[in-house]
């Protein structure tokens, strides 16, 4: 008993983001009849794919007291390289792994200048940030590359088990990331670097190397949203993903992880990510302006940010 | 005469133009308590992170188990036995102790953490150094200033080490757990673990060490048996104007 009521305590935040989830279903299901339907919770899965990719990525930053806010940059450039290879004549098979370590690459790059530098990884990433999009812009000149080959996006957004590809991948990503996060080294060392990073250096614990590979995580991961968003489109382009870290960070701190790094939640990320699908969907099959979907996602990110600082404050003063 | 485990020799330490360490010498007996008393600013915290590898002194050498090193890495003063408590604590707040006692040294099954194996060696290592912790499971920032106390000193224990240093061990604590935690280096004592204390209370000093140094402005003024001193003639040193301090 005593068991499961830490458990409930621990899961506080996932449990309140799923009772949001299934009060939000059963409102739009009584709303509209198309709502509740296989092929509608399937669209918003697929819709939200490469955003879950983000946000899992984005949750390990954030545990690890940092922020990366050149995400949506990292995503389109990677994909740009990707697209122009392709159209190069380059194989899918050896494009796609281009595009991850692309991605890994300008991962690192952050990683690295946070970590010498010692500047804040919200500075950095922020110059990065126009200087990755800045790469994108002076490769194509402002002009999308379309006409990808088939390979391609079929390995994008091909059918995976009745639904898209990029539904599967995200799914891998967790169910990969869950041992990694919570029961092996590389878990418990990225959340001290944002609970007390100098405890962990004084334990012996190499931190930059720990530092360096979640911002090659959050690298990767950013490459693979590309490689689904382009296969998606059909066209890579060097204004795509832009604003989506925004997205992440809201869904990751909406999820439970700490503000100031030191815990992550996984499980709250990815329902968070599923329930602003959820209102996205939601306020479209109602007809709803999307300018509100803007207002909505703020607010609930502002009471979740209140909420999430105010338990903090009291957990610091128990 | 106990056989000398570390020793330093001519420790120069200096941050831009401030020079902190003036050609520190001392030695660390074995088995024994040694304490370094001085005041705010002596540098007994740069020597102590001189020694735990978290600094590199300008010159001077570092002796221990027959080798000399001009300067340690923390990895490096760990290997060779050197285990630090530090003013700090140097714990993760959201971790719970048996995290925070195996932080960088954890028990693995393949490639996962071991909890269970990790939380039964935690649960031992408290009770040989009587520290009750109820809930283990708790973030460390729930627990009193000695619990916490007691799973920095069990962190530095939990792998074999040949020198404890301890920064300021009952610093920031009240009368009660200040009491437990000497009654816990004490008992370390008994057990034969080599201590080196950093502190400003000469009572506590009094009441632990073998052998105590002064520390000021730098520079060792003194070293002597605590049997052959009092307090007031340490004070005395310690409070004494500089251009009056003959260096022994």
């Amino acid at each position: 008993m005593i068991a499961l009521k830490r458990w409930c305590s621990r899961q506080s935040t996932s449990l309140l983001l799923l009772v949001v989830c299934l009060a939000m279903m059963v409102f739009l299901s009584i709303q509209t009849q198309s709502f509740f339907s296989l092929k509608n919770v399937v669209n918003i899965l697929e819709a939200n794919s490469y955003r879950l990719l983000l946000a899992c990525g984005m949750m390990c930053i954030i545990s690890s007291g940092a922020i990366d806010l050149s995400v949506g940059s990292i995503l389109s450039f990677s994909a740009i390289c990707t697209a122009m290879a392709l159209k190069g004549g380059l194989s899918v098979g050896l494009s796609i792994p281009l595009a991850l370590a692309l991605g890994g690459i300008m991962g690192a790059i952050n990683g690295l200048l946070i970590h010498f530098t010692r500047i804040n990884a919200f500075i950095i990433t922020l110059a990065t940030a126009f200087l990755y999009r800045g790469l994108s812009l002076i490769a194509t000149q402002g002009i999308p590359i379309t006409k990808l080959p088939q390979g391609f996006r079929s390995f994008g957004c091909g059918d995976l088990f009745g639904m898209e590809s990029g539904v599967t991948m995200a799914l891998l990503v967790i169910v990969l990331l869950t041992p990694l996060f919570y029961h092996m080294r590389w878990g418990t060392y990225v959340t001290s670097l944002g609970g007390n990073p100098e405890a962990l250096k004084r334990s012996g614990v190499p931190i930059g190397r720990y530092r360096v590979s979640v911002f090659v995580l959050m690298g990767v991961l950013s490459a693979l949203a590309g490689i689904i968003v382009t296969a998606r489109l059909n066209s890579a382009e060097a204004n795509a993903g832009l604003n989506m870290e925004m997205d992440a960070i809201c869904a990751v701190i909406m999820g439970g992880t700490a503000l100031h790094g030191g815990r992550g939640n996984l499980p709250g990320t990815v329902i968070a990510v599923f329930l602003m699908g959820l209102i996205r969907n939601g306020l479209t099959i109602l007809s709803v302006s999307s300018y509100y979907q803007q207002f909505i996602t703020g607010a609930m990110l502002l009471c979740a940010v209140v909420i999430a600082e105010f338990r903090e404050r009291k957990s610091r003063i128990g | 005469m106990k056989q000398s485990i570390l020793s330093i020799n001519q420790v120069f330490k200096s941050f831009g133009r401030i020079q902190v360490l003036h050609g520190v010498s001392l030695e660390v007996q074995q088995g024994a308590i040694t304490a370094i008393v001085g005041d705010n600013g002596s540098g007994k915290s740069t020597l102590i992170k001189i020694l735990s590898g978290n600094l590199r002194p300008d010159r001077g050498e570092i002796q221990i188990g027959g080798r000399s090193y001009h300067g340690l890495t923390i990895p490096q003063a760990m290997d060779l036995g050197i285990r630090t408590v530090y003013q700090d604590l140097a714990l993760d707040n959201f971790k719970n102790s048996v995290e925070n006692i195996f932080l960088g040294s954890e028990r693995m099954r393949g490639p996962f953490l071991d909890r269970r194996a990790m939380a039964e060696e935690a649960r031992q290592l408290l009770e040989d150094i009587h520290v009750q912790i109820p809930d283990l499971t708790q973030p460390v920032n729930h627990l009193s200033g000695g619990q916490r106390q007691g799973v920095a000193i069990a962190r530095a224990l939990r792998r074999p080490g040949s020198v404890l240093l301890l920064d300021e061990p009952t610093a920031a604590m009240g009368i009660q757990e200040s009491h437990s935690t000497l009654q816990m280096l004490s008992r370390l004592r008994e057990r034969g673990m080599t201590q080196l204390i950093i502190s400003h209370n000469l009572h506590q000093v009094f009441a632990l060490a073998d052998f105590i140094y002064v520390l000021r402005s730098g520079h060792i003024i003194a070293g002597a048996a605590t049997a052959d001193t009092t307090i007031d003639a340490l004070q005395d040193l310690i409070l004494r104007r500089e251009s009056e301090v003959e260096e022994v």
